[in-house]
């Protein structure tokens, strides 16, 4: 089980992984996108009827504009600024967003509950909850999307490029700012996904993007930043960290296990298992 | 009436913030030709070529390429009009292969639909490259990848190559190789502007070539010219830089 919930850990921060891959930022308000996802998929269901996952085909083109137009019109001119202001933007869309969706949504929390998001399947004599399989399948479908792009696509490619060497990526023609507003439009679209399916999976109240923040935080430093592949890994390890821990010491030393995990991985492979 | 130069540098001056890099330069390429630019670390020779590439610009001047007016252009329009760079200490793609860093260099506008034809070449040019086509670029050793940066810089498919001291830190025979390479790759039309620290192998490759010193020309001409100057063989500890 903890493994399956490793999905949707992993689903959360690919987003985040490849935003500090391509552009070394460390995007503080991802957290935050995510759970916005969630109050769109909301937002559709409560007004519209849609079903969430169906409903991402209208959220999906919307968070990719609106992706592009944050690192264009944001992020892009803050990166000329400094090295650290495109951090206090990060910082500053995270706050807009919480307060935002406090006021429309008040701080109780919510729930995406759809028909099936409280079926349970059994494996043996244990009963799993259904949608742990959905956020898992989710989080596999969406990683090995995202590592076909970035191999097999030149627009992939020259992200990758641009990731690892900026002047050498400019030096080819491509054109870096452009590039990045695609890397960071595809991450929000990622972050939407994950925000769906969390909503299905937890409920989720307006300040919950920073518990899910540090949750992606960790799975990024364990996997490896930059790398797909290690981060869903590394969601996978956090997730069965965190369940075994719980298992064994109890639920309250849930989180602190995964800390000291993260500590450890910090202190003897700082870039992760599969980070460069 | 002798054709206009394919590329025409006019009085550039290029600031890295408040210093001063560069101070007055003009410089002509004609079309076809080995230029080289010679100077010390310090005498400004990549800020110039990283200002060719749009990557900084002049706050005086222009420069001109075909005609066309390129100073304030982005460095990706600068590919896009067909001047490539090869930069110092080749900075390729580390973990990318050595195929995955060629298909780049093809990326902008027209060399992409050429890319087959301009592979071809590039494996022509250097054959080892064809045989580690699958390697991580990072695995290569420092010839291999100068090769690539080379063959990087081609798949651009320009009109005009730019050479940020490619002889650094590799064997002569290795050396050697690559500049028989260039001199192919001049055969197929394409205008070299090359930079290196090695005078007296550049001036027996180069048509004409450009001294700099401390942001300025100092002495331009001729190779052979240059090889008669005395101020060359002085500035290089008086060693007779063009003897037999």
């Amino acid at each position: 089980m903890g493994i399956l919930l490793g999905g949707l850990y992993a689903l959360i921060a690919l987003g985040l992984s490849m935003v500090f891959g391509v552009m070394r930022l460390i995007n503080l308000a991802h957290g935050d996108l995510v759970v916005l996802g969630s109050y769109g998929g909301y937002a559709l269901m409560t007004l519209l009827g849609i079903d969430p996952v169906v409903g991402l085909i209208i959220s999906i083109p919307l968070m990719f504009l609106l992706g592009f137009a944050i690192q264009k019109y944001l992020m892009g001119r803050a990166f000329d600024i400094s090295s650290e202001a495109p951090l206090i933007i990060a910082f500053g869309i995270s706050l807009v967003i919480q307060n935002a969706n406090q006021i429309l949504w008040t701080p109780l929390s919510r729930a995406l509950n759809t028909p099936y998001s409280s079926l349970s399947f059994a494996i043996g004599e244990r009963r799993f909850p259904l949608i742990y399989l959905l956020d898992f399948c989710a989080g596999i479908v969406v990683m090995l999307a995202l590592r076909h792009f970035l191999t097999h696509t030149y627009l992939g490619r020259a992200i990758t490029a641009a990731s690892q060497d900026k002047k050498a990526a400019q030096l080819m023609g491509i054109n870096t700012k452009r590039v990045y507003g695609y890397a960071f439009a595809i991450a929000m679209v990622s972050a939407v996904i994950a925000g769906v399916f969390l909503g299905m999976t937890f409920p989720f109240t307006p300040t919950s993007g920073v518990s899910f923040l540090t949750i992606a935080f960790g799975t990024v430093i364990i996997g490896g930043l930059g790398s797909m592949l290690g981060t869903f890994l590394g969601g996978m390890i956090l997730g069965l960290v965190q369940t075994l821990g719980g298992y064994f010491f109890g639920p309250a030393s849930q989180m602190l296990i995964v800390y000291v995990i993260v500590l450890v991985i910090l202190a003897i492979r700082p870039q992760g298992l599969f980070g460069r | 009436m002798p054709t206009p130069p394919l590329l025409r540098i006019s009085n550039i001056d290029v600031f890295h913030g408040t210093f001063q890099a560069l101070w007055n330069i003009s410089l002509d390429i004609g079309q076809g030709e080995m230029l080289a630019l010679i100077g010390a670390n310090t005498s400004g020779k990549t800020t110039l070529l990283d200002t060719i590439s749009g990557l900084l610009h002049p706050a005086a001047g222009t420069i001109e390429f075909g005609g066309v007016n390129i100073t304030q252009l982005d460095p990706y329009r600068i590919v896009e009009q067909g001047i490539t760079q090869v930069p110092e200490g080749r900075r390729i793609f580390p973990d990318m292969s050595v195929l995955d860093n060629l298909l780049i260099g093809s990326y902008c506008g027209t060399a992409r639909q050429k890319r087959t034809q301009s592979l071809d070449s590039v494996y022509q040019h250097f054959p080892r490259l064809k045989e580690r086509r699958k390697q991580v670029a990072k695995t290569l050793s420092g010839g291999e990848q100068q090769m690539l940066a080379i063959g990087r810089g081609l798949m651009a498919d320009p009109k005009l190559m730019l050479i940020d001291e490619m002889s650094l830190g590799l064997a002569p025979i290795v050396i050697d190789e690559l500049f028989r390479a260039l001199r192919q790759i001049k055969e197929r039309g394409i205008t070299i502007l090359f930079v290196e620290q090695n005078v007296r192998r550049t001036l027996k490759e180069a048509d004409r070539a450009y001294i700099l010193e401390t942001g300025r020309v100092a002495l331009s001409g001729t190779a052979s010219e240059l090889c008669e100057e005395e101020r060359v063989k002085q500035a290089y500890f008086g060693v007779d830089v063009c003897g037999v």
